[in-house]
């Protein structure tokens, strides 16, 4: 299948020499949701700064639904609906008027019953007359949205898009991301809440100093990447791990109370029948114990570390 | 082309001019006005006609004239200015539009709003001058002209600007010196030859002098001269909101 994006080759240099892109190539699929994970300059906000036409690009080229963000600008640009890191707004202009602005900015007909269902879906309705300069924060991140959906977008762009907002707005964005990706929209997110990313998306980009350093399913990722620990809380507290365990990588607690065993799930030996065999040998007890997977968060860093 | 978009851009525009009515229509009306109670009636009985004009009346145009130009840079300075100011401007720049068509928005909504302030303080002018106007067409031609003309100019200076003072200085401490020095309320024919000369390099002095040609048909210079330059002032405005968008001048990183 046509990807709905196709980076290739993309660069990107400001002005100060800054280079904030370095040959990017990715391809986003048509129908999922992509979460572009990495620390702050990574180049996150100018790869999508560049494909939504906010920033001059560089060398190489990007389509957005088979079209060229700079020779076919009105029809990739048509396709694709933003919701900026900042809280951009025009504080004295009121929701309504501010949402019908942006369907008109972006080509289309007025069209008042679809603004409506925007706005009662966002939870928005009761506040349409009111100054944008007068809404929490939280409902400005929601006009945000509301702006990006009013042309009907097949393609949404999300730059941090739940940052400094509640648990209870999160999850109800959450939500709608999962109800925008179910009527066919295509969802670029960043994020720095990599268990939101672990929550929503189908695929993970890690992008570090400008460079795309990994592109994975999320399921495969955590398979692949991820390790599982044993932890084994102890009828003893121990001073230090017994010289007898040496070989194993085992993480002692600070109260010597817990021992943890890292291991990889998808070995076919895991180490942990002989290690508990060893530990009877050494006159180790456990009243319990729990294995947990490595998380999403765990697997970014480590990627980032070890690049 | 993006028919909507432009709609959008304009009307948003005029919007924001409605709901400060005060502070966008009835400040410069009233405050125009004044010049024509205190130079007009009050200070005009007492001097003597130019150019076979009562003086009250030889003022409206350059009046009309010196409002034109401060109101259509600073309307359309603040019109790009501040979605630039507050961020928005990602919004315009990542929508489906074309520069013509963003250009069209902004600088059409600020050039209605000033031909409007135009026509308002030409109607309550009347209320205070008893005036003529012998050539309409040419009179509504040079309102319109340098309605649009420095509008673009403010549009320019709006982009240009990184703060509110800059956005200021061009109105308030350039356009509207030149215009009082530009023969607002004298005939330039009146100074001493030496600054006859040094007057006929203050482009404003065209302006007033063909917007009041229109009215009574006696000029400073000849109306095709100032004609002449406001389309040139007018294709040097074009090739430098051109350059901008060509280049994303603080538009685009």
């Amino acid at each position: 299948m046509q990807p709905v994006i196709s980076i290739e080759q993309l660069t990107k240099t400001y002005a100060s020499g800054h280079q904030a892109l370095k040959s990017i190539d990715l391809d986003i699929r048509r129908g999922e949701i992509f979460a572009l994970l990495g620390p702050n300059g990574a180049g996150k906000t100018t790869l999508i700064g560049i494909v939504c036409g906010i920033v001059n690009p560089g060398t190489g080229r990007v389509l957005v639904d088979g079209h060229d963000i700079v020779a076919d600008y009105r029809q990739a640009r048509s396709k694709i609906g933003l919701v900026p890191q900042e809280l951009y707004n025009e504080g004295f202009e009121s929701v309504w008027t501010t949402v019908r602005f942006s369907r008109g900015l972006f080509g289309k007909a007025p069209d008042d019953a679809y603004i409506e269902k925007l706005l009662r879906d966002l939870s928005l309705w009761d506040k349409k007359d009111a100054r944008i300069l007068d809404l929490s924060g939280g409902m400005k991140r929601r006009v945000m949205i509301a702006k990006a959906l009013s042309h009907e977008p097949s393609i949404l762009f999300l730059d941090e898009p739940t940052a400094g907002v509640d648990v209870e707005l999160r999850r109800d964005m959450w939500a709608m991301v999962h109800r925008l990706r179910e009527r066919g929209v295509t969802i670029i997110l960043t994020t720095h809440y990599i268990e939101e990313a672990e929550e929503m998306a189908d695929r993970i980009g890690v992008i570090r100093q400008g460079e795309i350093i990994l592109v994975e399913d999320k399921e495969r990722l955590m398979v692949q990447l991820g390790s599982k620990r044993l932890t084994l809380q102890l009828q003893q507290p121990l001073a230090q791990i017994p010289a007898g365990l040496a070989e194993y990588p085992l993480l002692l607690s600070a109260d010597g109370q817990q021992l943890a065993y890292t291991f990889d799930a998808h070995h076919e030996r895991t180490g942990i029948a002989e290690l508990l065999r060893r530990l009877g040998e050494q006159g180790i007890d456990f009243k319990d114990l729990q294995t947990s997977q490595s998380s999403l968060e765990e697997i970014v860093v480590n990627l980032l570390r070890a690049r | 082309m993006n028919r909507y978009a432009i709609r959008a851009i304009y009307l948003f525009e005029l919007s924001r001019a409605w709901r400060t009515l005060l502070q966008s229509i009835a400040t410069p009306v009233i405050s125009t006005s004044l010049y024509f109670v205190v130079f007009g009636s009050a200070i005009g009985s007492s001097m003597s006609q130019i150019h076979g004009i009562g003086y009250a009346a030889f003022i409206v145009p350059g009046l009309i004239m010196m409002m034109l130009l401060t109101e259509s840079i600073t309307n359309a300075s603040f019109g790009i200015y501040m979605p630039r100011y507050s961020g928005t401007i990602y919004e315009v720049l990542s929508a489906p539009v074309s520069h013509v068509e963003i250009l069209v928005g902004y600088v059409g909504a600020a050039a209605t709003k000033s031909i409007i302030l135009g026509l308002l303080i030409l109607v309550t002018a009347r209320i205070f001058v008893d005036y003529r106007i012998e050539h309409p067409v040419w009179m509504a031609l040079f309102l319109i002209l340098t309605a649009v003309t420095f509008c673009l100019f403010g549009f320019i200076i709006g982009i240009w600007a990184d703060g509110w003072e800059k956005l200021q200085i061009v109105p308030s401490l350039i356009v509207t010196p030149l215009a009082f020095l530009g023969g607002s309320f004298y005939s330039i024919e009146m100074l001493p030859s030496f600054w006859q000369k040094v007057a006929l390099l203050n482009p404003v002095v065209y302006l007033i002098s063909g917007f009041r040609w229109s009215f009574y048909g006696v000029a400073d210079v000849n109306p095709a001269v100032s004609l002449g330059m406001t389309c040139g002032f007018l294709a040097i405005c074009l090739a430098l909101v051109g350059w901008i968008f060509k280049t994303g001048y603080r538009l685009k990183s």
